[in-house]
């Protein structure tokens, strides 16, 4: 009954402030737009110089090869140096030059070379444009031995299978952890400031005085918003499969149980930082450090953990994002696979109850 | 009016660096990111988990595999001998690359190639299993050529020849620390301007202030100074760390850098200026600067390059500041950017910070009075 009073305290509380229908429903929509169309590791219509310094038949079928790719907005050049000024004004990713003496190089024992020069700057970005060229390259050589005549033997040659996003799509990778992160930030960082407030304005103090017990008051607090959070959760899937076209090859069931105990987590630590901080600007900071910025950089959202130096992928398994964004990476893109979902949830329940007992535990004493 | 706009910047600076917190603010996150930033922002792959699935005992197989064994991207953390288990190693990531033999693999390479070997690697990350593929690619690679030159056979009539400039080595963090001098410079300067006015008025200071005989050009004046030497005095740090401790190659020149350093910092103090007159609290100005802060970060090829969005976004961007000094600070870091290409980036960012600073005036007065 005062559980029920509560609750409907705390609805109307989110109903009438806008800020928090804002962070629950419009922010979610709006950052996976923008994430999803403004975040894209794929590199298409990549403008390339390309340097033929003699042309012959067979550096216009090489060029052709380029061309045909939709990964290439070739540009011829007439020379290097015209090349070079592209690249450093940064008008072309990359100079493919072939040189006065490649057709005739092209017999010879050790063959004709194709130089390619990439704009480092961009890693990444330099290391896909080389394996395009590389396969324009090869694509190059096959259509001319058939053309020859013979077919194209190598020793060995490779036959690569990408499972789980064979058009490696990186928005199939990227869009399902943006939600990770989204609902870190309605959980967390929503959480945090909203109970903040309340803590600086002395209006739990007064909730305090009143028969409510410490269990009540948390669920409370924690009931209307985790309805927020899932409704922001439910926005993004619809939006992730609908709006972007990500498969979804798990089953609804689980991706539900996986976001409800991440979204305890999650809001276990908003609030938790709230009791400690009881300062919104405090736990604003707070909750952006501990919070916001793992779940975007420690996640595997982005950025690969297995790669990161031990230290750092340590420290990536006490971020509650990290066993969401693999759940939700698997269960969207290769179905539910429970020794990977159960391992996450896991964790998430661990985390869920850490962050919900300590916070029971600060509540108290502070009270006294 | 100069005494008095003196009188207030000194009280400024006194408020932000008299506050604990905000203190803390100026220093505590900036290293934080900058340190987990440094060590976890990266593409580059290592040490990727590999399975190997080899059905041929012959030479030639064992000698491929021993090349995949040697990469430093890969490591091989184990073998399994049947088809069935390739499911078991992938879906559970336990491996992110399979490399599989099959048992004819050193009869096709003599007598009937080419033979072939299968790669299956994990694409829930596309962008790993993108490099994986290239890697594993050219080590295919050169063990053709290798294989070619030692036993007679014709190499391919042309080959690539590969040279990355700038960064010769590719390394991501020679393009993310550069970076993180305009995303950590942008987010304390928001920060501070955007909280300045917000929290007075919380406290009922900005009453008082409005009673003295400073005009609201001088309140804007003297609230954009220290946000203006403590957003250079930020990036300044990240640049040195960025030098002293992640050995990130300084090629350019130190005065161009500060021009396009300062202008930056002006463009980003108009948009805190703005967001801090909005804001009837605290708390919403926190909301206001990281809705702003995201967007300009995502738009901005910090993470990701701005060529692959779509054309429409391709066209926003041309509002965003950071897009701006991104090209020159990773220019003059990397590529010892002369000075008619920063100029070229220094130009839309200024005409941005006169319309920004302005927009903040006009705010000012009105919300004044």
């Amino acid at each position: 009954m005062r559980l029920r009073g509560l609750i409907r305290k705390e609805t109307f509380q989110i109903v009438r402030d806008p800020s928090s229908i804002l962070i629950g429903f419009v922010l979610p929509v709006v950052l996976l737009l923008l994430f999803g169309y403004g975040v894209s590791l794929d590199a298409k219509h990549v403008p390339v110089a390309l340097v033929i310094e003699n042309p012959t038949a067979e550096t216009s079928s090489f060029a052709a090869s380029l061309a045909g790719s939709e990964y290439f907005a070739p540009q011829a050049v007439p020379h290097r140096p015209a090349a070079e000024r592209a690249l450093a004004e940064g008008r072309v990713q990359a100079i493919v030059v072939l040189s006065s003496n490649f057709t005739r190089q092209l017999p010879s024992a050790d063959g004709a070379p194709i130089q390619l020069i990439v704009n480092g700057t961009d890693a990444n970005t330099a290391r896909i444009i080389s394996g395009y060229v590389d396969g324009a390259w090869q694509n190059w050589l096959e259509h001319t031995a058939l053309d020859a005549g013979r077919a194209l033997a190598p020793p060995v040659i490779v036959e690569q299978r990408v499972w789980f996003n064979p058009e490696v799509s990186s928005r199939n990778f990227l869009v399902p952890g943006l939600m990770a992160i989204i609902m870190t930030l309605i959980g967390t960082l929503l959480t945090a400031l909203v109970v903040a407030r309340e803590w600086e304005r002395g209006t739990l103090e007064a909730l305090m005085v009143t028969p409510v017990r410490i269990g009540e008051f948390l669920l409370g607090k924690l009931i209307p918003y985790f309805v927020l959070g899932m409704g922001g959760m439910a926005a993004s899937t619809v939006m992730a499969v609908w709006v972007f076209g990500v498969p979804f090859r798990g089953t609804f069931l689980v991706l539900l149980l996986v976001s409800s105990l991440f979204m305890l987590a999650a809001l276990g630590m908003g609030l938790l930082i709230s009791t400690v901080t009881k300062n919104q600007f405090a736990a604003g900071q707070v909750a952006i450090i501990v919070a916001f910025l793992p779940a975007f950089m420690l996640s595997g959202f982005l950025f690969d953990i297995a790669s990161m130096p031990t230290v750092v992928w340590g420290i990536t398994h006490i971020v509650p994002a990290r066993y969401f964004v693999s759940s939700l990476q698997t269960l969207f893109l290769a179905g539910n696979i429970w020794s990977v979902v159960a391992t996450d949830m896991a964790a998430l329940a661990m985390m869920a109850v850490f962050f919900l007992g300590l916070t029971r535990r600060k509540t108290r004493k502070s009270l006294e | 009016m100069w005494n008095r706009i003196r009188a207030l910047i000194i009280k400024e600076f006194h408020a932000v660096w008299r506050d604990k917190k905000s203190r803390f603010v100026l220093i505590v996150p900036p290293l934080i990111q900058l340190l987990i930033f440094g060590y976890a922002a990266s593409f580059d792959v290592n040490h990727l988990a590999t399975v190997i699935f080899n059905e041929d005992d012959g030479l030639p197989a064992r000698e491929l595999v021993a090349r995949f064994e040697g990469a430093p991207a890969f490591e091989v953390i184990g073998h399994i001998s049947r088809e069935a288990e390739i499911a078991q190693v992938i879906d559970p990531r336990r491996a992110r690359l399979l490399i599989h033999i099959g048992p004819t693999f050193s009869r096709d390479i003599r007598i009937n190639p080419p033979a072939k070997v299968q790669l299956i690697v994990d694409g829930r990350e596309s962008n790993t299993s993108l490099i994986v593929l290239g890697y594993a690619g050219r080590i295919v690679a050169d063990f053709n050529s290798e294989w070619a030159k030692s036993h007679g056979e014709p190499l391919p009539p042309a080959h690539l020849v590969v040279r990355s400039w700038f960064n010769p080595n590719l390394e991501s963090r020679w393009f993310f620390i550069p970076g993180l001098v305009a995303l950590l410079t942008l987010v304390v300067t928001i920060v501070v301007t955007a909280l300045s006015v917000a929290r007075e008025r919380e406290v009922g200071t900005f009453e008082q202030l409005l009673v003295t005989p400073l005009r609201p050009l001088e309140i804007l004046v003297g609230k954009a100074t220290p946000a203006l030497v403590i957003g250079v005095a930020e990036g300044t740090l990240i640049v040195i760390v960025g030098i002293l401790w992640f050995a990130i190659p300084f090629r350019g020149d130190v005065g161009l850098l500060y021009a396009g350093l300062v202008v930056y910092v002006l463009a980003v103090i108009g948009v805190g200026l703005m967001i801090s007159s909005i804001c009837r609290t605290q708390q919403q100005a926190i909301l206001g600067a990281f809705l702003f802060i995201m967007p300009a970060v995502i738009l901005s090829g910090f993470a990701t390059p701005i060529a692959n969005m779509p054309e429409a976004i391709q066209h926003l961007t041309l509002v965003n500041p950071m897009r701006y000094f991104l090209v020159i600070v990773r220019g003059i870091f990397l590529e010892g950017l002369s000075t008619e290409l920063v100029f070229r980036q220094l130009w839309p960012m200024a005409a941005i910070a006169l319309v920004n600073l302005a927009g903040a005036a006009v705010m000012f007065r009105h919300r004044l009075s």
